[in-house]
This record gives structure tokens, sequence and C-alpha cells, in this order.
């Protein structure tokens, strides 16, 4: 889009201010507001993997349930969008409804559960199965911002060691790791190295989620509202989990296990108990993927 | 069985929403108007605008309404809605020397200039249930109007200002010198601009008028009780009305624009100066509406949190700062609610890689 359309439709947008919910300006937060945070998030852009603090807005949703990617979601997005809202993978879980049902109301954009039709897709611990394209935009939202923060409580410290890239007490964590139970125990929010220089909190995702962040043909944002930070990895970025030569990064292990549904044994997949008696039955996490292989 | 991870229950969460709806409105009493709560549950309104970081009386009561009571969550909206208001400014430095007051004491000293002034407070009943509210009545109300008014003079004098226990400490030498701040200078704005540490003063304090009362008396106790205790001493606590003055965006002149409600609260604590003469240095708590406790918490919590080398919790201004602000606890602390199956069963991955390797070592022992 070029920067005359960008000014005009938000000129557009603020007439169309008038017909949402409430009165509240479009996209919740005043104009102010949303200039703010697309400035953070072209900053974040410009340092991969570096935390952006930025001022961060209330929403009426709770601290914790996905505020800093609803900031980032409703600072882009116009009324042209398609957006997909998912949390742990799913199109219908109590979180992403209610998320969409708020950008709908105050932003007015078309929703799809298909991950490839969508424009922006906001995510809570999951990145959708289908390697997304250019033109997407992959929000995610972040509880804790800091990779560091297992081995350092302090916010002041934690910032001095990213900026001199002293990172010496994470692995030391991960070696410890080793000595004690044999392989590094971290399950989720694996720490990466992006762009060879910051240690970056990917969000809660499986490790089965890390490699699509690699050289990635999209660009990731997250949002973290609670700690009010930004942070980007930008298309074609590198992203390097946290390993040892002798002992490499391994995602979640679903050999012999398939999708009871749709057949997947290529996605990462929940484990349903059946029933009393403790039996397991397998579903694709990503139910947008799922639905359309089995449709 | 049926595909449980595709349906999550839209229809569910909507019912869920308007339950909640019914609940409060389900009862025989008549429906609770807001300006009933903003007259006789005043307190709580004044809490829930300190939290929610908006002076709006009406909004308050109404969020209390709507939530039911529950003080979290009508603070929240209160914040919420401050997200859709633009930023048009600052105001200027108010002076509480200024304030139309209700409420002043010292405990410092047995009487002050300008006298001490009780108003309005609990502090002095006895905690017993009054049957007698039980059958609040307008006749039962206007008889006790009768007896508050009847015996008091018609012409009271009220001073325009008060003059400040602190300032008459300072003038003798005995309180550390105010921190000299030029009056233009913009503050900190926590609402715009992310706190990093260690903070300025005016980013601090901030985050503690808005902090949650619960979360700073904790803390402020924790201190008090023997976490690093500075002893306190109340030096003045005034609860009134503050002039709330702009600068005249044409004339540049200062222009009040209303008034606000604030309790604001000063302690002094021994403190050796950096040129070693020992002082008292002054902690100090303001925020929104009559929260005596909060004032008194935040005061405590400011000043802890000037230690140089925090030996406990309410020394550390990071810790105090980042736990003390309910709406963050709040929502952080419910969306352990939300579905969290992903990344349990990444958990559930590492804990059965590292059972087998630990059976396959007990294994290599046996052998």
């Amino acid at each position: 889009m070029q920067m005359h359309e960008w000014l005009e439709q938000e000129d557009l947008l603020r007439k169309k201010g008038d017909s949402i919910v409430g009165g509240y300006p479009y996209g919740f937060m005043d104009d102010g507001a949303k200039k703010d945070i697309r400035r953070s998030i072209l900053k974040a852009v410009a340092i991969p993997g570096y935390q952006v603090p930025y001022g961060s807005r209330e929403m009426p949703i709770a601290r914790g349930w996905g505020t800093g990617g609803i900031q980032i979601t409703l600072s882009l997005i116009t009324p042209d969008d398609i957006l997909k809202v998912i949390d742990q993978g799913c199109d219908g879980s109590v979180n992403a409804v209610n998320i969409k049902k708020f950008i709908q109301a105050v932003a007015d954009v078309q929703i799809t559960n298909d991950t490839l039709a969508a424009t922006v897709v906001q995510t809570r611990h999951r990145i959708p199965e289908e390697a997304m394209s250019a033109g997407q935009i992959l929000v995610l939202q972040v509880p804790y911002p800091e990779a560091l923060r297992e081995v350092e409580a302090s916010e002041a410290e934690t910032r001095r060691m990213h900026a001199e890239a002293d990172y010496s007490r994470m692995w030391l964590y991960l070696y410890e790791d080793i000595v004690n139970y044999g392989e590094i125990t971290i399950s989720y929010r694996y720490p990466v190295t992006v762009n060879g220089r910051y240690i970056m909190d990917p969000s809660p995702i499986p490790r089965w989620d890390v490699p699509k962040l690699h050289m990635a043909e999209t660009l990731f944002l997250f949002g973290a509202g609670r700690e009010k930070r930004i942070y980007a990895i930008p298309p074609h970025t590198t992203v390097e989990p946290l390993e040892f030569e002798d002992h490499t990064f391994r995602v979640e292990d679903f050999s012999g296990k398939s999708c009871a549904r749709c057949g997947a044994t290529d996605t990462f997949l929940d484990e349903v108990i059946e029933n009393a008696g403790g039996d397991r039955v397998h579903y694709c996490s990503d139910s947008g993927y799922c639905d359309k292989r089995s449709a | 069985m049926g595909y449980v991870a595709v349906k999550g229950g839209i229809e569910a969460i909507e019912n869920a929403c308007r339950l909640f709806a019914w609940e409060r409105s389900k009862g025989a009493s008549e429906p609770l108007a807001v300006e009933q709560i903003r007259e006789q549950l005043y307190l709580a309104v004044d809490r829930v605008m300190g939290e929610g970081s908006l002076y709006a009386p009406d909004l308050a009561a109404l969020a209390l309404k709507q939530a039911a009571g529950d003080s979290f969550e009508a603070s929240f909206m209160l914040r919420a809605y401050r997200a859709t208001q633009p930023r048009i400014g600052y105001s200027l430095p108010g002076n509480t020397r200024e304030m139309r007051i209700k409420r002043r004491i010292s405990s410092a000293f047995k009487d002050i200039p300008g006298g001490q002034m009780l108003g309005a407070t609990s502090d002095y009943t006895l905690r017993l249930l009054d049957f007698d509210l039980l059958k609040d009545d307008t006749a039962r109300r206007e008889a006790f109007r009768e007896t508050v008014f009847n015996a008091l003079p018609i012409n009271a004098e009220i001073p325009d200002t008060l003059p400040k226990v602190i300032d008459i400490l300072r003038h003798e030498g005995l309180l550390e010198n105010a921190v000299d701040l030029a009056s233009n200078d913009e503050p900190f704005d926590i609402t715009r601009q992310s706190v990093i540490f260690p903070a300025p003063r005016s980013a601090a304090l901030q985050s503690l008028a808005r902090g949650e009362t619960g979360g700073l008396l904790t803390l402020a106790y924790s201190s008090m009780r023997g976490y690093g205790n500075i002893h306190p001493t109340l030096g003045e606590l005034r609860v009134g009305y503050v002039p709330l003055q702009i600068s005249h965006p044409v004339t540049g002149e200062p222009y009040t624009v209303g008034e606000v409600k604030v309790t604001e609260a000063e302690v002094l604590a021994r403190f050796d100066g950096s040129d070693g003469m020992p002082r008292f240095s002054l902690g100090y708590g303001l925020c929104f509406g009559q929260n005596e406790l909060k004032a008194i918490s935040m005061a405590v919590l400011d000043r802890t949190t000037r230690a140089e080398k925090p030996s406990c919790p309410a020394e550390d201004q990071e810790y105090v700062l980042y736990h003390t602000d309910g709406i963050e606890a709040m929502g952080f602390s419910n969306h352990w609610k939300l579905p969290h199956y992903v990344d349990f069963l990444s958990d559930l991955d590492r804990l059965r890689k590292a059972q087998s390797i630990a059976q396959q070592e007990e294994c290599h022992a046996d052998a």
C-alpha cells in the first residue's frame, strides 16, 4: 500500500468511527495511541529480537489474556483486513472467541478460520501448521517477554545483560539442566537467538513451532501488554533455538501417533483423555487446518 | 466421542456472560441506581477511581454496579475506558496547601497549627453491626439529620489554607529539603511510556497512586512488621478537594477546570543525609478519593523504595512497582483459567522423556 492510500484510509476510518459500537473510536484506542504503537512496531522490526518498551494501553480484556497482541492487531487493522484468531491452535477456544468478538465490534473486520485467507492472524501459544506468506502478519500474544527471567528476576539487570549480550547464565542454565536430567527440559517458551544477536522468548509456543520462525516469509510481531514490550522477527531473519553440539534442539515427539479426525501425522497433536480408564486419543491442535483436511 | 477441540463453545461463552448479568438482576429487590452507589458506597467509588486511575465518580459507580461490587473488575473497566480517550495534556502541579479540607490529622504532634480536624472517619467507631440500618428509611434519615445539624454553629470559620507540618519541620532543618522540580517539567507518563528501572520518582509515584490498596498494604505492612522497618511516623494526613488547574491554551495563564477529592499522607522516617547530618526524610502518598490506608501504604513504600541497597521486597523498587498494580495482577492470575493444553502437552513430552532417561539409568545401574 502506498503512503497516500494509507493516509486516505486513515481518514476514512476516522469518519467511520461514528458507526462503531458505543461511540468508541475505530480500533477502540484513540488515534494517538495507535500511532504510538505502530512506531514501537517499526522500531522492533528494525532491531530483530529486541524488546521495545512501549506505553501499553488498557484493553477491556484482562491483562494476561492477550492485551499485547490485541493492541498490535488493533493498531494495524483496517476494514479490508481478514482476521483469524486462535488460542492453543483453536479458532473456537474461549479466549479466541472473546477476542474476535471484541475486535469485530470495534474494527468491523471479516473473520476467517483459514490461515491462508487471513491477512492478520493473532495467536496464543501456537503458530499455524500451514506456512504463511509474505503478505501476512502473525501477531503473537506474549505473557513473559523476557527469555532471561528464568535466570534473573530483575528487569534492570536483564536489560543490561541483553545490552552487553551477556548470556553466559542462560547457557549455564541449559548446561545444568543436562547435568541434572540428561536433557534440556524446557518444554515450551524455548529461548532462541534472533539474527545472531538477541536471545528472545518466542512466546509459549511448543518447541514444534520454533523452526517455523527461522528465515520465514512472514512478519512475526510479539506483544506483551502487561509487561509493556513489543518485539519482532522480520521476514528472512535467522532464528536459532539455543542448543549444544552434543545436545541438539528437539521438537515434541509424536512418532506413531496421528490425528483421529483427519489422520495427519505431521502436525502438532493435542492429547485428549478419552475415558476414565485413561485411554488417549490425539487430534490436530490447529483446528482450522484439520477442518480443511477433513472437508 | 465428539471432536472437542474444534467446537470451543461460542454459545456457551455468550450464555455465561448473559448469566452473569442475570445473576445480579434476578433478585426481587429494587434495581440499584448509580446515584445510590455514588452517594452511599462512596468509599468503594473512591477506591475504584484510584485503582482505575480515572477520576470519574459516575463512571466508577456504574462500573461497580456492572461488576456486581467486585472492586477489581470495576477498576479494570475504568482503566479500559481510559484507553479510548486521547491524552490532551497535563495539569499544573497542584498545591495541597490549598486543599478544601474534609479531614486533617497529624500523629507527630499533639496539636498542630490550624488544629486536628477529624472529619468523617470510621476510625473511632465500634465495629458493631448497627441493626438499625436494617430498616433505613427516609424518616430515620431525617431524624438523624436533625441530630447532626441542630447543634452546629451557623458560621464556622474555614481557613483558605492550613500550614503543613512538614513545612514547620523543614524550616527547623529537621527534614530533608524538597526536591526542586521546575514547575514546567513534564512528568514521566507511565500510561504512555513503559517504566524503566530505576524509575524516576514521578513514575514511581504514579504507579503507586494507581496501585491496588490491598497489594500496597501488604508490602507496606511487611516493612512495618519487620522486613526492613523504616519506623515511619505519620506527619500529616489530609483528605479534601484540591483545585485542578491547567495552563490556559490561549493565554497560558493557570485556569481552574475543577477539583478532585484526594487523600494525602506524609510519613517521616529517619535518614542520614549525604552530608552526614541525620534528618527526617519524607515518604509521600497521594491517591484519588478518600482512601487513607492506601495513601499511608503508598507513603511508606515511597520511602522504603529509596533504599540504596534493598534488603527486603518492600525496599526493592522493581519488586514493589511491578507487583502492586491490581489490574495487571488480577488479569494475569485469572488467565490461568484459560486453556493451556498445548503448553501442558509440551510439558508432558519433557516429563516423559526425563522419566525414560531416569529409567534407562536405573536399568544400567541394576545391570
